[in-house]
């Protein structure tokens, strides 16, 4: 016992600087002396530190129970009640709990400051390492386990073993499959309209209708400064029997068909090599999905027919094509050919010529 | 064996060592079951040394279990489903609208459960803390020195309960699927789609199909409410139970050395103290969610694809990725048919990965270039590690600078200024800033140091101003007490480094290993390290100084006590017993 | 009676100009027809707006607004240093009285200097002065006309009418204006410096011809665009966000997670640290010495 209680002595003395080392100026003055607080000494404070915690687990109790009013007193719902502008019942029960709370705590803390003993104690440290005959004991168990189970002498079972555990981690992963189904899949089984990365609700023919109400558009009615957010008629009658797209295919389908078009004079438009006809009488249709990240952008500038993201700032120019000019995207924005049908509505030429929202690896 | 306990009768009576009082009664019922007083011996009466800084993680510890509370009342209610259903609740602005399910329990929760809105708010509101004081308590950690041998473990457990945090955080406030935290998610299937090869196929069996799919909120939830909160409990044992092990840090001073800490005792003092601050960091939290509204879903309205709000933010510890992906210039690569997006990989994929790796490695990079292998459990100020010092500040500019970046339009919008202006300033400054902060935050510590040198040299300015017999002025210094003298010089100094690389000898005094590119580098890293730090005095030079200093004393004896002598109540000694002098 | 001084005392401000004695002339006339334009505003080509209105809209357009938008309200550009030619100011034919009385009412409009953005400030004009200047501007060509109360208010419908409008309205809101003016109609950052302003307690009228006109950088949202009933529903349900109460506390300026985060930083964090030092601190000492019982 002795012994083992001065190996971990000399452990020590390697394992930690001398305090020499740490302070070679001054002796350490020791500890100071303890000195009392006014509540140690003096009854009068005592007793008033005393009345003080009292007081606040008073007050915290009150609160609680103003809590409890609160919440039978105050209506939420239809007819919430309000007090200065505030809604009532969220303002007093968290007032409420918050007082509760807090003079709990602020008197548990300030009983521990005056009154609890408080005396400053010294515990000693011990070195996080075991001692040195632990240590030795711990590895001879340890070599001697592996000695008994052969593991070094029998290459054949560890590397087995080896392969057996590691091709375990597999089903881990593999099982992970079903989460979902791969882009082509999705692209095959076209559960809904526009399935697919490569694909949208749009196509030749699909008349572009207001985003909401989806009525739809004739060029006069776009005035040359006007910016409609728009979708593809799909939305509101691709459904069975004509009705709206619901659910998912609701969702997939605004998240790549949304648009934006806008209508400026036509010798502002740069046209683009083989886009020539992609725009009606200055009207032009972008994606509104950002080739970023994927927010839908809308931040127009009327005059400049700058495309900002409110995400990241990546600022489109819609008279050129979509280029980017600045901000974090690499790529255009993909541009709906339009056209216009025999009742007059503006439709789209075809679907996109490229997939919308943002860049993957297989895109090209 | 100790036998005295075993039953020696069939009696009824239990076999106990000796009466005990009414809390020695519960304690032997339970011991006789679990045999904890071994164990509680020591770690009733543990010691806990006495810093406000210590306490920092304890605001990360109670905001966890506000979290834990707080989000078991919502669980009650929310519904993770993206089902379509129409809304028919109390909010009059929405009613009539489909929407997922989870959007609809979010508002029933805000509007038709009684504290369904306090609680929403102070669970987000937690959320915030939590990170963030994580954060302060790194940054503490950090500054003091207290991640060195033997606590590198700690540290790195600590770096994971951060990032799982933010994670945490991440899946949190994107489950009530209205607008902005759908644009969110969108935002996160953006930075899934920009992995090179497998991009597309993670997107779609993360959304089990195309964006925004049917799946993606009811395992977020899973992930949010099991999966990662298990994690963040199990290290978080783990770190509080190596901070038993290995005690607790302390700063130096008269008797707090390396091998002893100094404190209050676990059972009251500290009991009481952590406890009360449960409950002070559970009423803030409850305050704020009385007082400020946080992420008013109702007015985001439900998640819609094809909608986007100006201010489209992240809760501010994800900011500083998404100001990076804000700065980022836009360059992709098309080559042989594949797209590379480098505008999205490197600052949310790669950046924030690198920046998380060098979080964990610090310890043992710092380990490495001081080849410091001893144990320290005293703690030291930053000033006296110039360098550790400056680097965090380094590291922290950036991160505030990409911060920063993260809310530019916001700061456009309040500070009159060009978006566009903003982000080619912080392209810049992301690279320019923190090497300015590191020089300054380092030549700052090195002039901290000689002041320290100075003081500890000549004693401290007293602020009087006095006057020879000849007419000349001089300050009055006066020697630091005692105590504050020997905490200043409670310091290691810093190693010698020789011209060349293995000259040095480490803590068991074996020389380093010559050559090899890898002890070269080391060797100039670790001068850069310790660089320019001022040592403090040698013995010598403190007894010259004192001799100096006494000499001073006997020029001033004329003047002695003529003049005023306000200097007992300048903070530095005891005022008690002590009198201006009358003349 | 308020409004009838402050015109009479800003009209007597501009009687140094060369056709100051047919302005005071015309006071007469503005006193009637001036109030009725405030209450039932100027339609364009309507016998609202007199010749009378128009010539002086004509006298004040000269003073305050030819040198930027040419003598006919035909525009002017300039040459830039770099030869880009650059508009001064736009051409007012055909912006119509609704422009005119956004820009003007919000004092946007006289800028104090050409440039990207039109801030809002105090009002230059008295409200008839505004009439006829919208007056003038609307006779150079056809434009929207201002709209009249009718147009944006829900007066005569019944309670589940409302309710439908105000409803759509925060879809109309959410679909086409929070990209740039936030959820809340907080306002947000546009390219290169310029803003969307907040909309938050902006008046119905102004809501109303923006969506109208596109002042600024703004598109416009034409009736062909957002039908009347539907701009009407817009206004209804900022309306109706702005009677709402503030459910959870403190609305923090309507910015969204920027502010939010500081929130947490200052106060939450701020707050709590300083209750660490609280504990920490040590209480008052006694130089006592305690007295053993």
């Amino acid at each position: 016992m002795s012994e083992s209680h001065d190996n971990q002595h000399a452990h020590e003395l390697t394992n930690v600087p001398d305090p020499a080392v740490v302070n070679d100026l001054y002796a350490d003055p020791g500890l100071p002396e303890h000195q009392w607080r006014p509540t140690d000494v003096d009854a009068h404070a005592e007793k008033r530190a005393e009345r003080q915690v009292a007081t606040l687990f008073g007050l915290s109790a009150i609160c609680t129970i103003l809590f409890l009013v609160s919440y039978f007193a105050f209506d939420i719902g239809d007819d919430p009640d309000v007090v200065g502008g505030f809604g009532a019942s969220n303002l007093f029960l968290g007032l409420s709990l918050a007082g509760a709370l807090l003079f709990l705590g602020s008197g548990i803390i300030q009983w521990a400051r005056k009154l609890m003993a408080d005396h400053e104690i010294v515990e000693y440290r011990h070195p996080a390492a075991s001692s040195d005959d632990d240590r030795e004991a711990t590895l001879a168990a340890l070599n001697a386990g592996l000695e008994e189970s052969g593991i070094g002498r029998r290459p054949l079972v560890r590397n087995s073993l080896l392969g057996a555990v590691g091709l375990l981690g597999l089903p881990a992963v593999v099982a992970l499959r079903d989460l979902g189904p791969t882009p082509s899949q999705v692209e095959k089984n076209a559960d809904y309209p526009g399935a697919g990365l490569e694909h949208t609700l749009w196509a030749k023919g699909v008349r572009v209708v207001r985003d909401v109400v989806g009525t739809p558009i004739r060029p006069g009615d776009v005035e040359i400064g006007d910016l409609f957010n728009a979708e593809p008629e799909t939305l509101f009658n691709g459904g069975e029997d004509g009705e709206p797209l619901e659910g998912l295919a609701l969702q997939v389908g605004k998240s790549k068909g949304a648009v934006v078009m806008i209508r400026m004079a036509p010798e502002e438009i740069i046209p683009g090599e083989g886009r020539e006809n992609w725009s009606v009488d200055g009207i032009v249709c972008y994606s509104k999905i950002c080739t970023h990240v994927g927010c839908p952008i809308s931040l127009n500038e009327r005059k400049t027919h700058h495309l900002l993201c409110p995400c990241h700032q990546s600022t489109f120019d819609l008279a050129d094509s979509g280029r980017v000019i600045f901000g974090p995207a690499a790529r255009a924005l993909p541009q709906l050919p339009l056209a216009v049908d025999e009742e007059g509505y503006l439709i789209a030429q075809s679907d996109f010529t490229e997939p919308v929202g943002p860049s993957f690896w297989e895109r090209g | 064996m100790d036998t005295t306990k075993v039953a020696k009768t069939n009696a009824t009576t239990a076999a106990t060592a000796k009466k005990p009082n009414r809390a020695g009664a519960v304690a032997g019922w339970a011991d006789e079951r679990l045999g904890l007083a071994t164990a509680m011996k020591k770690n009733l009466r543990k010691v806990f040394p006495d810093h406000w800084s210590f306490m920092l993680g304890e605001i990360a510890l109670w905001s966890f279990v506000v979290l834990l509370l707080t989000g078991v009342f919502l669980t009650l209610w929310f519904t993770p489903s993206m089902g379509e259903v129409q809304y028919n609740g109390s909010y009059d602005q929405l009613r009539g609208i489909h929407m997922s399910e989870a959007y609809a329990s979010s508002l029933r929760l805000s509007f038709d459960v009684r504290g369904g809105l306090l609680m929403r708010q102070m669970h987000h509101w937690a959320a915030m803390l939590f990170v963030a004081s994580m954060m302060v308590h790194l940054l503490r950690v950090w500054f003091t020195g207290a991640y060195r041998k033997p606590r590198e473990l700690n540290w790195v457990i600590g770096c994971l309960l951060l990032i799982l945090g933010t994670l945490e955080g991440f899946t949190g406030y994107s489950l009530p699927d209205d607008l902005l935290s759908g644009t969110g998610i969108r935002a996160a299937d953006g930075f899934v789609k920009a992995t090179p090869v497998v991009g597309s196929y993670m997107s779609f069996f993360m959304f089990g199909g195309e964006f925004p799919g049917e799946s993606i909120i009811p395992r977020l939830y899973t992930v949010h409410v099991l999966l990662i909160p298990g994690l963040l409990l199990a290290l978080i044992a783990a770190h509080m139970l190596l901070l038993v092990y290995h005690k607790h840090t302390q700063w130096p001073g008269p008797g707090r050395t390396e091998q002893n800490v100094v404190g209050f005792p676990m059972l009251p003092v500290y009991a009481a103290k952590a406890g009360g601050f449960f409950f002070m960091v559970f009423g803030v939290t409850a305050l704020m969610g009385a007082l400020f509204t946080i992420n008013p879903v109702w007015k985001y309205g439900p998640y819609d694809p094809s909608k986007v709000t100006a201010g489209s933010q992240p809760d501010w510890y994800m900011g500083w990725p998404d100001g990076a992906l804000r700065i980022m210039p836009g360059l992709e690569t098309h080559i042989w048919g594949i797209t590379i997006s480098w505008n999205v990989m490197l600052p949310i994929l790669i950046l924030p990965v690198v920046m998380f790796t060098i979080l964990l490695l610090l310890p043992f990079i710092d380990a490495w270039i001081t080849g410091d292998k001893r144990d320290h459990h005293l703690l030291e100020r930053p000033r006296n590690a110039p360098t550790r010092t400056a680097l965090m500040v380094a590291l922290m500019t950036m991160y505030g600078l990409f911060w920063i970046a993260g809310g530019n339009d916001i700061i456009a919008i309040k500070l009159h200024a060009s978006i566009n202006q903003i982000t080619y300033f912080l392209r810049v400054a992301v690279f320019v800033g923190p090497v300015i902060a590191f020089v300054v935050t380092r030549r700052w510590c090195i002039s901290l140091q000689r002041k320290d040198n100075e003081t500890l040299l000549h004693g401290y300015e007293t602020g009087i101003i006095m006057r020879s017999a000849e007419g000349g002025y001089s300050e009055r210094h006066l020697p630091l007490p005692e105590s504050r003298a020997y905490a200043i010089a409670a310091r290691d100094r810093d190693p010698v480094i020789d011209g060349h690389p293995g000259a040095e000898v480490d803590a068991n005094g074996v020389p380093a290993p010559t050559g090899g590119r890898l002890a070269a580098l080391r060797h100039r890293l670790r001068t850069v390290w310790y660089a320019d730090n001022v040592q403090k005095p040698t013995p010598a030079e403190l007894e010259e100084g004192h001799h100096h200093a006494e000499h001073e004393h006997e020029l001033q004896a004329p003047v002695e006590g003529h003049a005023a002598d306000g200097h007992q109540f300048d903070g530095h000694h005891a005022v008690e017993d002590e009198h201006l002098r009358s003349h | 009676m308020r409004l009838l001084n402050r015109s009479a005392g800003r009209l007597s401000r501009h009687r140094r100009g060369p056709l100051a004695g047919l302005a005071v002339v015309l006071l007469g006339l503005l006193m009637t027809g001036g109030l009725y334009t405030v209450f039932s505003p100027a339609q364009a080509g309507s016998a609202a707006s007199s010749e009378e209105q128009i010539a002086q809209g004509r006298e004040l357009f000269l003073v305050s607004c030819a040198f930027c938008h040419g003598q006919n309200g035909e525009g002017l550009r300039t040459q830039q240093g770099n030869g880009d030619e650059t508009q001064f100011g736009p051409t007012l034919v055909g912006v119509g009285a609704a422009a005119v009385d956004f820009q003007v009412s919000t004092g946007r409009m006289p800028m104090s200097r050409p440039g990207a953005q039109a801030p809002r400030k105090p009002v230059a004009f008295s409200d008839d002065e505004i009439a006829a200047l919208a007056a003038y501007v609307a006779s150079l060509g056809p434009g929207p006309a201002i709209p009249d109360e009718s147009d944006y208010s829900l007066e005569g419908m019944s309670d589940e009418e409302r309710q439908q409008a105000i409803t759509n309205g925060g879809q109309i809101f959410l679909t086409n204006c929070t990209a740039c003016h936030n959820f809340e109609g907080s306002g947000g950052a546009m390219p290169r410096g310029g803003a969307a302003p907040q909309i938050r307690g902006v008046e119905p009228r102004l809501i109303y011809e923006a969506m109208l006109t596109g002042p600024g950088q703004m598109d416009s949202f034409s009736n062909g665009n957002l039908s009347p009933e539907e701009k009407r529903d817009v206004i209804a349900y900022l309306g109706s966000m702005e009677d709402m109460p503030n459910y959870g506390g403190f609305g923090l300026g309507g910015l969204g997670p920027v502010v939010e985060g500081m929130v947490a930083w200052v106060f939450g964090i701020g707050l709590l640290v300083g209750a660490a030092v609280w504990i920490a601190a040590h209480t008052t000492r006694s130089t006592k010495k305690k007295v053993d019982a």
